[in-house]
């Protein structure tokens, strides 16, 4: 059983609008079970929710600038960099929050409508956090993959029709 | 004179006497037409995985560009007689009893070609790959096809082995995972098979070029049983498990006289296998184990998506225990699989094969590849169902 959740969650990764009654047909299983799972799934939190991978870029109106920024700090007895990665994530800008090993701690994913936007976050509200030691800003310039898909349209099925 | 009279006569009466492949008119057909779903391709949809085609760009980078071995880079041989033990517990000596070819169409050609004397029978196990009863033919031999039938699942009876033998035969050719049925055999299945075989001393050709997308149980091999193991040769290859068809990359197993025969006619033939290929094919073996893992759950996903659909819309078929091929049966449409497919293709523009391009047993049947996205599998269903119900 634990191998045919595993196989529901990978399918739901790749297609979260896959239709459960493909899902069925694809994993042996009959749509009341297939559905009794997601549902205990999505309870136990292990699905914590469903997004769409969107490339922006392609609709102008809606264009946004991203930027990646390594943050040190230092971190509080007791709570370690929970309690300053707690107030970091509260903000909406923030897309993404990471713990990181290596040369800064937590790496910090923004999103907004301008640089100097993202710019005015990072001065006015990441920066001032008692914690933070400093930030570095690096903005995305192109999105080439993102969460496993690609961005380009693909070169299509080179096979020719029919092969013995 | 003329120059048609003339040619005729310039080609051998062997060549003469084998037709060309029956999917060639098929595929003239379908190649005219837009917008068709193909379930026709006998290869995966996957691309060569990157790691595999990244290690041959750089062989050629590093320079990698002169003849192997005749059989092979001996690194690939040996790490190619670890796969072997690893995935399908046969133990061969990388020096002497494996050859890396030009894919495993080479491998029958040549495995063939050293063991049949003229007027030697060898049986073919129908339907199955379109090339097996014509390199009989080429290798001076005759071909006695025995058609296994969808009331066994596609599997060899003994008894079906048997009344084909003669004094004459000298070898079987199987092909489990089957193309075009998809079709297994246990191991217990083969062990009947195998009584028969050692009793009347036959040489078995096994081309197990599917056995990794085995999806119910394990791939058993007929050379897993012990008397066997001497008189198998294995056909196999890095095509449909690594999603390699284009690199035409194959090798074979088995005793030492037969590989040491086979060595001869390839060293005077092929010379060696293509030397970025077997860079590649390295990489494969190495890192790609992974890769081939997944590419199987998604055939196998698709394959029982596939069968329930074709269950729900009325397509009578078994469930196909590998490959990537369901051979579902029209027969109760009262078309010959040739018209049915043909009709398919003008009226809902979905591309399969007839079956009986496949030989024996194969008339009444379709071969279906679901070798392709599931949107395609999905609309291809569709269509099958309204050209079904049209007619009914």
């Amino acid at each position: 059983m634990e191998e045919k959740h595993r196989e529901i969650l990978q399918l739901l990764e790749e297609n979260a609008r896959i239709p459960v009654e493909t899902l069925a047909k694809m994993v042996d299983l009959p749509v009341a079970e297939i559905e009794a799972i997601i549902k205990k799934l999505e309870e136990k939190k292990v699905i914590v929710g469903y997004s769409t991978v969107i490339d922006w870029s392609k609709i102008v109106e809606t264009e946004t600038v991203t930027a990646t920024i390594d943050v040190k700090v230092t971190p509080k007895r007791g709570v370690g960099f929970d309690d300053v990665a707690e107030r970091i994530y509260r903000f909406p800008e923030v897309r993404a929050l990471y713990l990181m090993s290596g040369a800064y701690d937590l790496s910090v994913v923004i999103e907004g409508k301008t640089m100097n936007e993202v710019a005015r976050f990072v001065s006015d509200k990441l920066s001032t956090i008692d914690s933070v030691i400093s930030t570095t800003t690096h903005f995305q310039l192109k999105k080439y993959k993102h969460d496993g898909v690609v961005f380009s349209d693909g070169e299509g099925d080179h096979r020719i029709v029919i092969t013995p | 004179m003329t120059q048609k009279t003339k040619s005729s006569l310039r080609t051998s009466n062997l060549v003469n006497s084998i037709q060309p492949s029956g999917i060639r008119k098929f595929f003239d057909l379908a190649s005219s037409m837009e917008n068709i779903i193909s379930l026709g391709v006998g290869e995966p949809d996957f691309i060569t995985p990157w790691g595999v085609r990244e290690a041959c760009i750089s062989s050629l980078e590093r320079g990698y560009t002169s003849y192997t071995a005749n059989a092979g880079m001996i690194e690939l041989r040996i790490e190619i007689a670890n796969y072997m033990k690893k995935q399908f517990q046969l133990e061969y000596d990388p020096k002497e009893q494996i050859i890396v070819t030009v894919g495993a169409s080479e491998a029958l050609d040549i495995a063939l070609r050293s063991i049949v004397d003229p007027g030697d029978e060898v049986i073919v196990v129908e339907p199955t790959f379109v090339s097996y009863a014509p390199l009989v033919t080429l290798a001076g031999g005759n071909p006695v096809s025995v058609g296994t039938t969808a009331e066994t699942n596609f599997r060899l009876t003994p008894r079906q082995l048997k009344e084909a033998i003669t004094d004459r035969t000298k070898a079987i050719m199987l092909s489990f995972p089957n193309n075009p049925t998809g079709s297994t055999m246990s191991l217990n299945e083969l062990k009947e098979i195998a009584k028969i075989v050692e009793e009347h001393d036959l040489i078995v050709l096994s081309d197990e070029i599917y056995a990794e997308m085995t999806y119910d149980g394990k791939h058993a091999s007929i050379a897993n049983i012990d008397e066997m193991k001497d008189r198998t040769v294995i056909i196999s290859g890095f095509s449909k498990a690594f999603a390699m068809t284009g690199w035409r990359l194959g090798f074979v197993t088995g005793p030492s006289d037969i590989i040491s025969a086979m060595l001869k006619i390839h060293q005077y033939s092929m010379m060696c296998a293509s030397t970025m290929a077997q860079h590649a094919a390295l990489e494969a073996l190495q890192t790609g184990m992974e890769d081939v893992k997944k590419m199987v759950q998604s055939y196998k996903q698709r394959r029982n998506y596939f069968v329930k659909s074709f269950e729900e819309i009325g397509l009578p078929c078994h469930v196909p225990g590998g490959a990537f091929y369901a051979f579902p049966s029209i027969k109760n449409t009262g078309f010959t699989s040739e018209e049915f497919a043909e009709k398919l293709l003008l009226a809902e523009r979905v591309a399969v094969v007839p079956g009986h391009v496949f030989g024996a047993g194969g008339e009444g049947h379709i071969r279906c590849s679901y070798a392709t996205s599931l949107e395609n599998l999905k609309e291809a269903v569709a269509r099958i169902d309204r050209f079904l119900v049209s007619f009914r």
